[in-house]
């Protein structure tokens, strides 16, 4: 063998620095940006939605769990049970004292249905009630549901032998009271009573927002009142509260314990919340197709730049490229596509939870797994997409390459 | 002695260098009822320094032989040897290795990338030997210059002429120094001045010492061209006067 042989047996390898990889890969995108825009605009799409879908449901759960936790987790509802047989049930009116003795009690607030419709005047017909019912109930009512006023006062200890009343959201609603700027009466049974106050809607105790609640005392001397409560509220010990919900049946009436129904109307609320976080399993289906769609799209804009670049294809190997130096170079532009598409989506979908959050006044939350998930997951796509037409391209002959069109 | 005239430790029992460029017995089937014989027991060698034609018919082969002894394509039997080592033995690896290294390609599509420039194209002749971007541009830039184009380094290949383009690729084709420069029809798409300048640098860079084979139709340049390579259905002809042309 001569000099000139052995210099040629000893030819360094063919090679690619890491940066020619991505320099070679994003310029071909550089060249057809339409295309390569549109491609990424697809997975673009699919991510914004995942981040969107993520982003809205974490926030508005959070919103919710807010609401929860502001209303307290440790209120119980006692209701007269439908029971078994025929007739209402009814909870005996001994029940807020014995309730009122179990240690584990905070506080309990009984209401009474009384027997007497509601109207804005002595004018209107008996039987247009306008769906509000009449309660006679103790001053505690509002501190045991944690509620609040919107106008005026609640019942206390001065009013409760008089005829006051005071309104719940949706009666004042009905019965015409926007404010007590002036003083407001309305027609209660056979007599005008003022109105005290005008009360917020209780997010735990719906059916009170249809209410005119009037002092107990007062209910008795003037109006025919129930002796059984309509409802009991209850506040508990959080530590104990799974272990006085079970006791309180058969401390209220031991007799039938079945008649009564004991309830936490935060389990509503989360209930709520984990209706909501299987719809968002549903968008994340949705989000999850779009994203398989644009790798779909990336995949066919690949194979046809495979199709198309056979010359520059076989003009690269006939510069000394490999077979791995081609894989690499369209790997690297269906993962800068993926990327691309996968970045923009981020910002797009980040930008939809803001958005939707400030108009629906939502604390702005976006998991950060959302985000490092969006764009992970459009790596994979890219890789994925791009592998097949890759693996084409490099399997190319030389000479079929250069011989194309 | 020429080839390794650089080298002047050479050892002085040595007589003869190999050949740039040895095809012993090559031949290329292409599978088929009946397998198409596009090569049949070629052997030619090419010593450094000369410049060939290889002439034929369409179909005689030609093209085929051109992509065999840039190692584009293996023969199905027979050997290729480039600068003496045997290309048979070389993986799909070390076959790019030496076409980036060793192997300049003319074609008739010139393969120039679009949205880049004349001197990047030109660069990427070393892109695949791991050769920095700016060594690569300076010596592109002096390809380009060596083919006359230095003035239009900067232009797209949207923004040149058919020749233009040609030169360029025919810089690309220079900027890694190879040991021979196969042409595949270089003038094939060009008008007359442009073949003219096509078949002038050739000639010229001939003139400073390159090994360049080309693969031509065209009269004007198998005539302008010292040592002419005939072939019909797949065998020489005629191999021509190795060293006729060499300088």
């Amino acid at each position: 063998m001569t000099a000139t042989a052995h210099r040629s047996a000893a030819l360094p390898p063919s090679r690619l620095r890491l940066a020619e990889v991505v320099r070679v890969g994003l310029q071909a995108l550089a060249t057809r940006r339409l295309r390569a825009a549109l491609s990424a605009l697809g997975i673009a799409i699919g991510i914004a939605s995942l981040v969107s879908v993520l982003g809205l449901s974490e926030s508005s759960r959070s919103d919710l769990i807010d609401q929860i936790d502001a209303l307290g987790t440790n209120l119980l509802t006692v209701s007269p049970g439908t029971g078994f047989g025929a007739g209402d049930s009814s909870l005996p009116g001994t029940a807020t004292g014995t309730i009122g003795r179990l240690p584990t009690v905070e506080a309990t607030s009984a209401i009474y249905a009384v027997d007497a419709g509601v109207y804005r005047n002595d004018l209107v017909p008996a039987n247009l009630t306008g769906g509000i019912s009449v309660y006679a109930t103790d001053t505690e009512l509002l501190e045991t549901l944690n509620g609040s006023m919107a106008h005026g006062a609640f019942l206390n200890e001065a009013h409760r032998d008089y005829p006051v009343a005071v309104v719940g959201a949706i009666a004042a609603e009905r019965l015409g009271i926007r404010d007590l700027e002036v003083p407001v009466r309305v027609w209660l049974g056979d007599r005008w009573v003022n109105v005290a106050g005008v009360l917020d809607t209780f997010a735990l105790a719906a059916d009170l927002d249809r209410a005119v609640l009037i002092g107990d005392r007062a209910a008795e001397q003037y109006y025919d009142v129930d002796l059984e409560p309509a409802a009991i509220y209850i506040r508990v010990d959080r530590r104990y509260l799974d272990e006085t919900r079970d006791l309180l049946p058969a401390t209220i009436d031991p007799e039938n314990p079945e008649e009564v129904e004991v309830s936490r109307p935060t389990d509503l609320l989360e209930a709520q919340a984990a209706a909501e976080s299987s719809f968002t399993a549903l968008f994340l289906g949705l989000g999850a197709v779009a994203l398989l769609v644009g790798a779909i799209g990336i995949a066919n804009v690949m194979v046809i730049g495979v199709m198309e670049r056979r010359g520059e294809i076989g003009l690269r190997r006939a510069i000394g490229a490999t077979r791995s130096h081609i894989r690499r170079q369209f790997l690297t532009e269906a993962l800068a596509l993926a990327a691309t598409g996968g970045i923009a989506g981020t910002l797009l979908g980040v930008a939809a939870t803001y958005s939707y959050s400030a108009v629906q006044g939502w604390r702005v939350i976006i998991p950060p797994e959302a985000i490092v998930g969006g764009i992970a997951a459009a790596v994979v796509i890219g890789v994925l997409a791009g592998i097949y037409p890759a693996i084409r391209a490099a399997r190319m002959s030389p000479t079929e390459a250069l011989r194309s069109d | 002695m020429r080839a390794a005239g650089g080298e002047g430790s050479d050892p002085p029992a040595r007589e003869e260098p190999a050949p740039a460029l040895e095809l012993r017995q090559v031949s290329k089937l292409y599978p088929g009822t009946p397998p198409v014989t596009a090569l049949d027991g070629v052997s030619v060698q090419i010593f450094h320094g000369e410049m060939v034609a290889v002439v034929g018919p369409s179909g005689s082969g030609k093209s085929t032989m051109l992509h065999i002894m840039g190692t584009l394509d293996a023969p199905t039997s027979g050997a290729v040897l480039i600068e003496g080592v045997d290309t048979s033995s070389l993986d799909d690896d070390a076959l790019a290795a030496i076409r980036g290294r060793r192997v300049g390609f003319v074609f008739q599509r010139f393969f120039l990338l679009p949205g880049t420039s004349a001197l990047d194209n030109v660069a990427n002749g070393l892109l695949y030997t791991g050769t920095l971007r700016p060594q690569r541009r300076e010596a592109a830039a002096a390809a380009l210059e060596r083919v006359g184009l230095g003035a239009r380094a900067l232009h797209r290949p949207n923004e040149l002429s058919g020749g233009e383009m040609q030169r360029v690729a025919l810089a690309r084709a220079l900027v890694h120094q190879p040991a021979f420069i196969l042409a595949d029809e270089p003038t094939g798409n060009l008008d007359s001045a442009g073949s003219k300048a096509i078949i002038d640098l050739l000639v010229s860079l001939h003139d400073e010492g390159r090994t360049i084979i080309v693969i031509t139709h065209n009269e004007e340049i198998s005539a302008a061209i010292p040592r002419r390579v005939q072939m019909l259905d797949g065998r020489l002809t005629s191999v021509g006067d190795e060293r006729v042309g060499t300088p």
